[in-house]
C-alpha cells in the first residue's frame, strides 16, 4: 500500500481546485486507478470551490489544490506535480471564524445521548496523542460512567500539551484550523452530557490562537458547553492524562497513580475526558461528513489521516498530513526528501523508536507496519538522522533530559532512570581497547550479586577509569528492563523503549566502541 | 465495559508505584509472583506473566494475594479487577 493507492481517483471526479498558481495540467496527472473501496459520498461532477471572487482559495501554499466532494468535504489534496492526500485537516484549514463556517458550516450538533459514538466507532478513530485509542471507547467510557451516577458532569478536554519537544503539530492545527479543534470539542461535550470544557495548551501561538478563537465564538454565541484555556506547563510530563488532569484541577502537573481510567473518574471525581486535539478535529469533520468519508483514505486498521511533525535532516521540516499506510520514504518526500544520506531514523520523539535507514523504503507508516520495528505512529514525529552523525550521544542526551523530567515521585523510575541515562551515555562513547577486559567482569544480572546500580559506579579495575561501552550496553539493556512499566506513568516505558531501538539500531557503533574506535557512523 | 461484570474475573495486581517505598513485605508474602529487585522494589517473578503494572493473578494465589495487598505498610499494594487500560495516556 502506498499514499497513491488511496488516491482519489473517481471517475466522476470531483473537480480539482487550483489555487495561486493554478494547478492547470492537475486533472491529467491524476492517476488513472480503479476506485478503492470507499464508502465516500459520491463526488458531484463539477461541484467545485475555486479561488474567484466570492469564495476564498481553500490553500494557498505552492500551488496546492483541493478536491472536494459533495458535501464540501475534502477529498485529496493536489500538489504541483501530482496528487497528493492527506487534505482532510489541513486541506480546508482556516483561522478565521466566519471562514469556517462558510467552508464547514454550522456545528453539526448530534444530540445529546451518543448518537456520534456509533458514527465514531464506525468510522475507526483513534486518538492521535500517542497511545492510539479507540476514539469511541473513551466516550463510551465517559458516557456510561456518568450514567452510571457520577458525582459531577463530565469534563471534557483538548489536549495541546504536546510536550515532545520535537512535535509541531498540535500547535500547528491550532494556528491554522483553531475552530474545527473547538467545533470538536463541543460536539465531544455534547455526545458524554459535558458541564465543562477546557482547552489545555501551551503557553505560545497556540495558546494565542485558542483564546482568539474562543472570543470569537464567544461573541456569536455558539457554543453549547463552556469553554476555558488552561495553560499548560512546558513539561516533557505536563500532557500526560493524569497530569493534565491534576494540573487543570488546580494542582502541580504531575502524573498520579490511578486504578480506574480518567474516563470513569477523573477531575473531582468526574468523568473526564481527554482527547488530543487532532483527534477532536477528526472528531469534527467524521460528524459532518461521516465514517465512511473518514475511511476512504488510510488502511483498514488505521483509517484516516494523521499529522505528522517530520524534523532532523529534511529540505523542509514542518508539519504534513498523511493517510495512513504510506511508507516512511514517501513521507519523508512531502517533507522536501531527506538532505542528504540518511543514518537512522526516530519515530515518536523523545520516547520514541529508533529504526534504521533501511525503513524508509520497507517501513509502513500505520501500527501494523510500525510494529515489527517496536514503534508505533504515536504521536506522529518523525526525525531523521543524517548518517555521520552520532546517533548513540544523541540517544545518551535524549535519556539524560529525559530522565530530568521523571516526576520523581517512584521508585523505579527515580533510581533508574539516572541509571539508565548513566549507562546509555557510558556505551555512547568510544572505550579504551584494553578495557575490553571489563567485558568479562560485567557479572551482575537480576538477582546477581552485583546490582545495576553498583555496577554504575566508575571501575578502579578498568585503564580508563570507565565501563567498557559493551559493558555499558548490556548494563543499560538490563535497566532498560527494570524500569519499564514499572512507574504510575508511561514514562519509563518510552525511555527504555529509545534505549532498546539504539541497542539495535546501532549496534555496530557500539562494537566500535568497545573497540576503542568511531566509525563515524559508516553504513553498517 | 460495566465493571460488576468483571468483580468475577481474574484479579490482578495492582503497584501504586508513588506510594511504594520497596522495603519488599509484599515480596516475602507473595514469592509465588513477587521477586525483588536490586533496590528492593517488587517485580514480577516471571516476566513472561506481565509487567508489574498489571500483573494477572492465578486463582489459586488469591488468598496469598490479597493478604500481601492487606499488609503492604503503605497501600501501595491493592487487587482488582482486570480491566483495560483506557485512556492511560491522551
Ligand atoms: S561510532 Fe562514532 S559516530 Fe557512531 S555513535 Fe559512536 S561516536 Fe558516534
Ligand atoms: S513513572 Fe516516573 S515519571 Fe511517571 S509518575 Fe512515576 S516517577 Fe513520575
Ligand atoms: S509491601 Fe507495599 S510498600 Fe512494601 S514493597 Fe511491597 S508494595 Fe511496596
Amino acid at each position: 500500500m502506498t499514499f497513491d493507492d488511496y488516491a482519489m481517483t473517481t471517475d466522476d471526479a470531483s473537480t480539482f481546485l487550483p489555487t495561486s498558481p493554478p494547478a492547470s495540467s492537475s486533472a491529467a496527472t491524476r492517476p488513472a486507478r480503479p476506485t478503492p473501496p470507499s464508502h465516500s459520498a459520491p463526488p458531484t461532477p463539477g461541484r467545485a470551490r475555486t479561488g474567484g471572487d466570492d469564495d476564498r482559495p481553500v490553500t494557498s501554499e505552492g500551488g496546492v489544490g483541493v478536491v472536494l466532494g459533495r458535501g464540501g468535504e475534502p477529498v485529496a489534496m493536489t500538489g504541483p506535480g501530482r496528487p497528493t492526500l492527506g487534505a482532510r485537516l489541513m486541506g480546508l484549514a482556516v483561522a478565521d471564524l466566519a471562514d469556517h463556517d462558510r467552508l464547514y458550516g454550522a456545528v453539526p450538533w448530534r444530540g445529546p445521548g451518543g448518537s456520534l459514538l456509533y458514527e465514531l466507532r464506525a468510522s475507526g478513530l483513534t486518538g492521535r496523542g500517542g497511545a492510539s485509542f479507540p476514539t469511541w471507547r473513551k466516550l463510551a467510557t465517559v458516557l456510561e460512567s456518568a450514567r452510571r451516577g457520577a458525582v459531577g458532569p463530565p469534563v471534557v478536554i483538548a489536549n495541546a500539551a504536546e510536550s515532545e519537544p520535537e512535535s509541531a503539530k498540535d500547535v500547528t492545527l491550532l494556528l491554522r484550523a483553531p475552530h474545527l479543534v473547538l467545533d470538536g470539542l463541543q460536539l465531544a461535550a455534547e455526545a458524554v452530557g459535558a458541564g465543562e470544557a477546557v482547552v489545555y495548551v501551551k503557553a505560545g501561538p497556540g495558546a494565542q490562537a485558542m483564546h482568539r478563537a474562543l472570543s470569537q465564538r464567544h461573541a456569536t454565541g455558539r457554543d453549547r458547553c463552556p469553554t476555558r484555556v488552561h495553560q499548560a506547563p512546558a513539561t516533557y510530563l505536563a500532557g500526560e492524562a493524569s497530569a493534565l488532569a491534576a494540573a487543570v484541577a488546580g494542582g502541580p502537573a504531575r502524573p498520579h497513580a490511578h486504578w480506574l481510567p480518567l474516563a470513569e473518574r477523573g477531575i473531582g471525581g468526574r468523568p473526564t475526558l481527554v482527547d488530543n486535539v487532532e483527534t477532536l478535529a477528526h472528531l469534527a469533520t467524521i460528524a459532518r461528513w461521516g465514517a465512511g468519508w473518514f475511511r476512504g483514505v488510510g488502511t483498514v486498521d488505521d483509517p484516516g489521516t494523521l499529522l505528522v511533525t517530520v524534523t532532523g535532516a529534511v529540505r523542509v521540516p514542518g508539519v504534513v498530513e498523511v493517510p495512513f499506510g504510506g511508507t516512511l520514504g514517501e513521507l519523508l518526500a512531502l517533507a522536501g526528501g531527506a538532505s542528504g544520506p540518511v543514518g537512522a531514523l526516530r519515530i515518536g520523539g523523545y520516547g520514541g523508536t529508533w529504526l534504521p535507514a533501511s525503513a524508509q523504503a520497507e517501513g509502513v507508516f500505520s501500527r501494523a507496519g510500525l510494529a515489527a520495528w517496536d514503534a508505533s505512529p504515536g504521536a506522529g514525529i518523525v526525525t531523521v538522522l543524517p548518517a555521520h552523525a552520532c546517533g548513540l550521544s544523541q540517544t545518551a542526551r535524549i535519556v539524560a533530559e529525559l530522565a530530568g523530567q521523571s516526576a520523581g515521585q517512584c521508585g523505579p523510575c527515580v533510581t533508574g532512570l539516572p541509571r539508565l541515562a548513566e549507562a546509555t551515555a557510558a556505551m555512547a562513547r568510544p572505550g579504551s581497547p584494553v578495557g575490553h577486559t571489563v567485558v568479562s567482569a560485567y557479572t551482575h544480572d537480576l538477582g546477581g550479586t552485583d546490582s545495576p546500580g553498583r555496577a554504575s559506579q566508575p571501575r578502579p579495575g578498568s585503564v580508563s577509569g570507565r565501563e567498557n561501552p559493551a559493558a555499558a550496553a548490556s548494563r543499560a539493556l538490563a535497566l532498560a528492563a527494570l524500569v519499564a512499566g514499572r512507574g504510575a506513568c508511561h514514562h519509563p516505558d518510552g525511555v527504555a523503549r529509545l534505549v532498546r531501538s539504539a541497542l539495535r539500531t546501532f549496534a555496530a557503533d557500539i562494537r566500535a566502541h568497545a573497540d576503542g574506535y568511531c566509525r563515524g557512523s559508516a553504513p553498517a | 465495559m460495566a465493571r460488576t461484570a468483571q468483580q468475577t474475573g481474574p484479579l490482578r495486581l495492582w503497584i501504586d508505584w508513588t506510594a511504594c517505598d520497596g522495603r519488599g513485605w509484599c515480596t516475602e508474602l507473595l514469592p509465588e509472583l513477587l521477586d525483588r529487585d536490586p533496590d528492593g522494589y517488587p517485580i514480577a517473578l516471571d516476566p513472561a506473566v506481565g509487567q508489574t503494572r498489571d500483573l494477572t493473578v492465578p486463582a489459586p494465589l488469591t488468598g496469598h494475594a490479597r493478604r500481601a495487598a492487606d499488609l503492604c505498610p503503605r497501600l501501595a499494594l491493592h487487587l482488582r479487577p482486570a480491566s483495560p487500560d483506557v485512556g492511560a495516556r491522551a
